[in-house]
């Protein structure tokens, strides 16, 4: 890991990646787009409603998968002192952030008309919205510090005490009595959804993964440009 | 076409949770490229001065008796 942590190693890496990266995400919501509002049928119960899944879950994917790897992330900067783990995981956060809101939001959407209901405070709903909390606590925190080093400690050490809520959020509809539906694609006996349903799923949820290296990598250049930024106002502040 | 939209009769619900995540994801990406830019816009003319400052107050030096 530590080969990548020379941040000209990572930029030149990066902008390797980028433009595949980029043209793929373009591809994937292309077809994932078209599968889902026009080839994948309606539900026999839920109507058209369904089709709000192929946001909602992948949302729910990338908002617990980005909040994971910013708490590995965490651990790396705070035992090995990786220079890139810090970047990372300040760079992630408004997009994790932006996809829990997503999620939470279709979620209302598809609960009013199939549960009769916006809202319920049960464990998942719940879980999800202090999902939504760590991460603009985390990056308030950050930048709530004149020294930037110990922002980022303090992120790092709040990331660490908030990864306990993703095994909640992902264990929550069956430990607790919920309206949400048990997992129906990541269980330990295979997808219980149908392919019509579950390709275009599939597909999309990798859109979001490959919008979120894509502009994670933007995110990560623009702070590694502003440290450099800082670097500079020093040694002029200094200099001169 | 009129069915597509009207989403069997569910149409603000599918509609807003599309249009929703048009605007979120559009919207950071949008906003992530414009930090970008405007960063490596100032990093560019901060290189460009701080040369030039160097070799200013290098200057300095040597022309001092």
């Amino acid at each position: 890991m530590h080969r990548f942590a020379n941040p000209a190693r990572f930029l030149r890496l990066a902008a390797l990646v980028l433009p595949w990266v980029s043209v793929l995400s373009a591809l994937l919501f292309a077809a994932g787009l078209y599968l889902a509002l026009f080839v994948s049928p309606e539900d026999y119960q839920q109507g058209d409603t369904v089709r709000i899944m192929y946001i909602h879950v992948p949302a729910a994917w990338m908002a617990m998968f980005a909040y994971s790897s910013m708490a590995v992330a965490a651990a790396c900067a705070l035992v090995w002192r990786h220079p890139l783990a810090e970047v990372y995981s300040k760079a992630a956060a408004p997009l994790g952030a932006g996809f829990t809101l997503l999620c939470l939001v279709t979620g209302s959407l598809w609960g009013e008309p199939m549960w009769g209901t916006w809202w319920v405070w049960d464990a998942r709903l719940t879980s999800v919205l202090i999902l939504f909390f760590l991460y603009l606590g985390y990056m308030a925190l950050v930048d709530a510090f004149d020294d930037p080093q110990r922002g980022h400690r303090a992120g790092s050490i709040l990331l660490l005490v908030g990864a306990i809520n993703v095994p909640i959020i992902k264990f929550s509809v069956d430990w607790w009595n919920t309206l949400h539906q048990p997992a129906s694609v990541l269980r330990m006996d295979g997808p219980s959804i149908h392919g019509d349903m579950l390709w275009p799923l599939l597909i999309l949820a990798l859109a979001f993964k490959t919008y979120f290296a894509a502009t994670v990598i933007l995110r990560m250049r623009a702070e590694l440009a502003e440290r450099k930024i800082q670097t500079l106002r020093l040694t002029q502040a200094g200099g001169v | 076409m009129a069915d597509f939209f009207h989403m069997g009769g569910y149409a603000i619900y599918v509609w807003s949770s599309y249009g929703l995540a048009l605007l979120i994801l559009v919207g950071l990406l949008a906003a992530s490229l414009g930090t970008l830019r405007r960063k490596e816009r100032m990093l560019r003319s901060l290189e460009q001065t701080l040369p030039r400052r160097r070799r200013a107050v290098a200057g300095d030096g040597e022309g001092k008796p």
